[in-house]
């Protein structure tokens, strides 16, 4: 699989994608900055984590305007399996690829901890590797991850299956559903706020992000 | 010679600038005649106790500074310390003190920007912040939006530059109502072979300016209080910058990817006194002259003046001197991160500063006199009265009771709230989060090795007795590091006093730097950077002195590093002499009611063996977690391993003779912990290795007994534990 990652001016979690990448791939990912406009033999585009231009508008909303993103939407057109993380996450809502927003966190307060996350359905790219209503911990780190849609747009996704994971137990953010990740509706863009890119290592506290990665290089291998 | 004001220059003035008459009188006979403003405000923050450590110098020069592994020591950016495979650690610790009372979020914020720019300067990329923080008592009106504001400052910027926030410490008390201390330290990594320095060199290269434009935010920051300027006058513009952490996260990439190349001759951020500081400095080490054209300074504000520009404390800047046939490679990296790039000036050959504004000469000054001049004082110094000794104290309210109370007091509680708002994960390597061990564990990408990190001071211990609590200071940031199974190398030191001036407050720092140089020497443990903060005083109370240690050791291998969260099973086996020293202990504030008596002595050869022996211990795979005894002693260290895993533990009576309070809450130095799968052979290794060794109990179950009584539960501790911060806050 031939990933690339996408940087914008602001991205600081793109080496934490690549790592992961690496590990079960076998081979570093393509750094894709943010004004190229070509992102032809790529299987999968990743938005990660970051604060692109500072965040000093709304959360992706200036990262979301780059030209980059012409290519990645016309890549997802196309079928591509595009996944954002985090900050990718608010800019694949920003760019109209997924629904809904990511307003501030319930608590006004950016929140770096661990999170424990349901998969509600395994029948996806992403998460073949695990079971559904399986529980895994990943860890979090943002300011605005509280999901928002308004009830028909939430209405559609629960009943179309298209939330992908769902904070388990306590809900960090005050996310409606307790939505953590959410999909297109071919299953091929998935946009989630907390890493699992960051617990790919025994050494770092575990292994619970891997199955993602380990599913999806299998699912999207060409 | 214009002066861009029509403030005459004179004695006067000067002494609004912080210099004094006879400063002044010397500032004359290096210039021959009146100096311009421009010129008065170079000599003035050069000549700052900031920039020119005129009353500490004198003292610094006692700590030892060299080891085999030392690369660079005081005198660069940050100290760079050979870290193995080629690579060495970049590390440095500084103060925003005065603006964080002032604004908590900037003054917090642009503390981390700045020491960050201190590390990426010399071409290490930044794994790791760690921070110190002292408040005023919770009681105190202010100290809420202190701590709110400072903590959410080092979030804000820490997390969106992409850095993880991997340790620190947070302490309260009375002496820092009005003066909270907000130490900030960033270590990075970077290959021994390409280590950028700041002496300039080439007569005729160009001098480029790089990052954020100027503005007149933090003129005279290093200096002055504004408001004794004119009533109408611009310079009563706060001296507290403002961070943009976006323009650094884009600094620290374009810097870094011209480091690739050879393109740069010498860097240096522009910290405190920006342009002035920066340019002279790096004309000053590499012994040539340099001048500046104002006019290509870019900026953000109109009309400023030649003074402004060379004073202004705007911050993510960088000054650096590169190989003309470079520079379209340069200026291409910074046009790629959008960045402002311009060459305003060069190196000559006159050994001068010349400062050019719209066609005037604002500023021409000899460098070697404006340093080798610079002031020095040998400030008189007044010892430090001992304390009498603590006679016999009696507990009042019962082992259980204390720990329940001390495990929910500010100095003691969790800090999860803290943390939790601190980006710790980022860059994936983070081996050992905040609370999951004495010191943050960070693996170096793409190799076996990890850095640990940590600071540490008790200021009680070195209020009541600095040269003691400087030892101890330098002491546990050796312990903590050993405690997770590194080799302790180096530290840098963020002396944190109150005003000079006075014979009693230079008696601490000196007494401080006495009691760290003899730790620093018996356990080779050099200081390799380092920051002065003095005067901090509100209202002539002076803080408690407080030598924070922010130090750094290796492991090999990083899988060899424990925590603190102790497993079912295991032995709990004490290293160390058994506990009573209840002088300056928590347990005395908090239960007695009294801050009384010396501190706890710390033995450094002690110390240096039950710290080997530890280490020892968990490279050789014998230790499941380790946990340094200190604040609150070893009941309060079992509790927190406990409260680490959610596993209890059943504890063995105090030996015969002991007192119960004494034994389980004295802070008696040079002490750990150990959760060991063999007691025995841990008890046997410590006997051959000279090391004193007790088992005090064993873990398991859900709750903690002590001695027969009725077992607390790790939730009834848990409960106590992580209350404070969270009611504190919604209160």
């Amino acid at each position: 699989m031939r990933a690339g990652i996408v940087v914008f001016p602001g991205t600081n979690r793109e080496r934490d994608v690549a790592i992961a990448l690496k590990q079960v791939t076998g081979q570093a990912p393509r750094m894709v900055f943010h004004h190229e406009t070509d992102v032809a033999g790529l299987d999968l585009i990743v938005l990660p984590g970051g604060f692109s231009h500072g965040d000093y508008l709304r959360c992706g909303a200036m990262a979301a305007r780059s030209p980059v993103m012409g290519a990645v939407r016309a890549f997802a057109a196309k079928g591509g399996h595009v996944l954002g993380i985090c900050n990718g996450f608010q800019v694949l809502t920003e760019a109209g690829l997924l629904p809904g927003a990511l307003l501030r966190n319930a608590a006004l307060r950016f929140l770096s901890q661990d999170c424990k996350l349901r998969v509600e359905r395994s029948d996806t790219p992403y998460a073949c590797h695990y079971r559904k209503g399986e529980v895994f911990r990943a860890p979090m780190a943002h300011g605005d991850g509280n999901y928002f849609a308004d009830d028909a747009t939430l209405d559609r996704l629960e009943g179309e299956g298209l939330v992908a994971f769902r904070y388990e137990g306590h809900n960090p953010n005050g996310s409606a559903h307790a939505i953590a990740g959410i999909y297109s509706p071919n299953l091929r863009v998935l946009g989630l706020m907390p890493h699992p890119e960051d617990l790919v290592d025994p050494l770092m506290g575990g292994t619970d992000g891997l199955p993602l990665f380990e599913g999806m290089v299998e699912a999207i291998a060409p | 010679m214009t002066t861009g004001t029509n403030q005459p220059v004179d004695e006067y003035l000067a002494r609004t600038f912080g210099v004094s008459a006879d400063e002044y009188g010397k500032v004359l006979s290096i210039m021959g005649r009146t100096p311009s403003l421009t010129e008065l405000g170079i000599f003035s923050v050069m000549w700052s106790e900031h920039c020119s450590y005129k009353s500490s110098r004198v003292w610094l020069k006692k700590l030892p500074t060299t080891a085999p592994w030392v690369v660079h020591g005081p005198g660069e950016n940050a100290g760079v310390i050979d870290i193995g495979e080629g690579l060495v650690a970049v590390f440095k610790m500084e103060s925003h003190n005065h603006p964080s009372f002032i604004e908590p979020y900037q003054g917090a914020a642009t503390g981390v920007g700045g020491i960050l720019r201190d590390v990426f300067t010399m071409g290490a990329r930044p794994i790791a912040n760690l921070n110190a923080l002292r408040f005023g008592l919770p009681s105190d009106p202010r100290t809420r939006r202190v701590v709110d504001g400072v903590v959410r400052g080092i979030g804000g910027y820490g997390n969106c530059v992409g850095v993880p926030t991997v340790g620190g410490e947070v302490n309260f008390h009375a002496a820092y109502n009005g003066n909270p201390l907000v130490n900030a330290m960033t270590v990075g990594v970077a290959p021994k072979d390409r280590i950028f320095l700041s002496a300039a060199a080439g007569v005729g290269n160009p001098v480029i300016y790089v990052g954020s434009k100027t503005g007149r935010d933090g003129i005279h920051g290093a200096t002055m209080a504004s408001a004794e300027f004119g009533a109408d006058s611009e310079e009563k513009r706060p001296t507290v910058q403002v961070g943009d952490p976006f323009t650094e996260k884009l600094l620290i990439e374009a810097c870094l990817e011209l480091m690739q190349t050879d393109a740069i001759v010498a860097i240096q951020d522009m910290g405190a006194a920006g342009l002035t500081s920066s340019s002279v400095e790096m004309a000053g080490k590499g012994g040539v002259g340099i001048e500046l054209d104002l006019d290509q300074v870019p900026q953000r504000e109109t009309a400023m003046t030649a003074y402004e520009m060379m004073l202004s404390e705007s911050q993510e800047r960088m000054l650096m001197v590169l190989r003309p046939d470079r520079q379209d490679v340069a200026r291409a990296i910074f046009a790629k991160w959008e960045l402002d790039f311009a060459v305003i000036g060069h190196l000559t050959d006159t050994g001068r500063i010349v400062v050019k504004h719209r066609g005037a000469v604002e500023a021409d000054i000899p460098l070697d006199p404006l340093a080798e001049q610079a002031p020095f004082y040998h400030r008189p110094t007044a010892p430090t009265p001992s304390r009498t000794p603590l006679g016999p104290v009696s507990d009042p309210v019962g082992i259980g009771a204390a720990l329940l109370r001390l495990l929910a007091c500010p100095d003691l509680c969790s800090r999860a709230w803290v943390w939790n708002q601190y980006d710790s994960t980022i860059g994936g390597q983070t081996i050992r989060r905040p609370g999951g061990a004495d010191a943050a564990v960070v693996r170096i990408e793409d190799h076996d090795l990890a850095l640990a990190m940590t600071t540490d001071c008790t200021p009680r211990y070195c209020q009541a007795d600095p040269a003691e609590g400087g030892k101890q200071a330098v002491a546990e940031a050796w312990r903590n590091l050993c405690a997770v199974g590194a080799r302790p190398l180096a530290i840098t030191d963020n002396m944190n006093f109150g005003n000079p001036e006075k014979p009693e407050i230079m008696g601490q720092f000196a007494a401080a730097i006495e009691g760290m140089a003899e730790a620093c020497r018996a356990l080779d443990f050099p200081v390799v950077s380092g920051n002065v903060s003095l005067y901090n005083e509100t209202e002539g109370t002076g803080i408690l002195p407080t030598p924070a240690i922010g130090g750094v050791g290796v492991i090999e291998h990083a899988a060899q590093t424990v925590g603190i969260a102790v497993p079912a099973g295991a032995a709990l086996v004490a290293i160390g002499r058994d506990g009573g020293w209840l002088g300056q202990s928590l347990w005395l504030r908090e239960i007695a009611g009294r801050e009384e008596g010396p501190p706890p002595p710390v033995d450094l050869l002690a110390e240096r063996l039950a710290g080997e022996f530890v280490r020892g211990q968990i490279a050789a795979g014998r230790v499941r977690a380790c946990h340094d005894v200190s604040d609150g002693g070893l009941l309060i260290a079992v509790a927190e391993m406990m409260l680490a895993s959610g596993v209890g533990a059943t504890l063995l009576p105090p030996p015969d003779g002991a007192a119960p309070h004494g034994f389980w809450f004295g802070e008696d130095q040079s002490r750990y912990v150990l959760a060991v799968a063999d007691a025995d052979a841990t008890m046997k290794a410590a006997k051959a290795a000279h090391v004193p060794a007790r088992l005090i109990g064993h873990a398991g179950g859900s709750g903690l007994t002590l001695d027969g009584a009725e077992p607390i539960s790790v939730a009834t501790l848990r409960e106590a534990h992580e209350r404070f911060f969270p009611d504190w806050m919604r209160s």
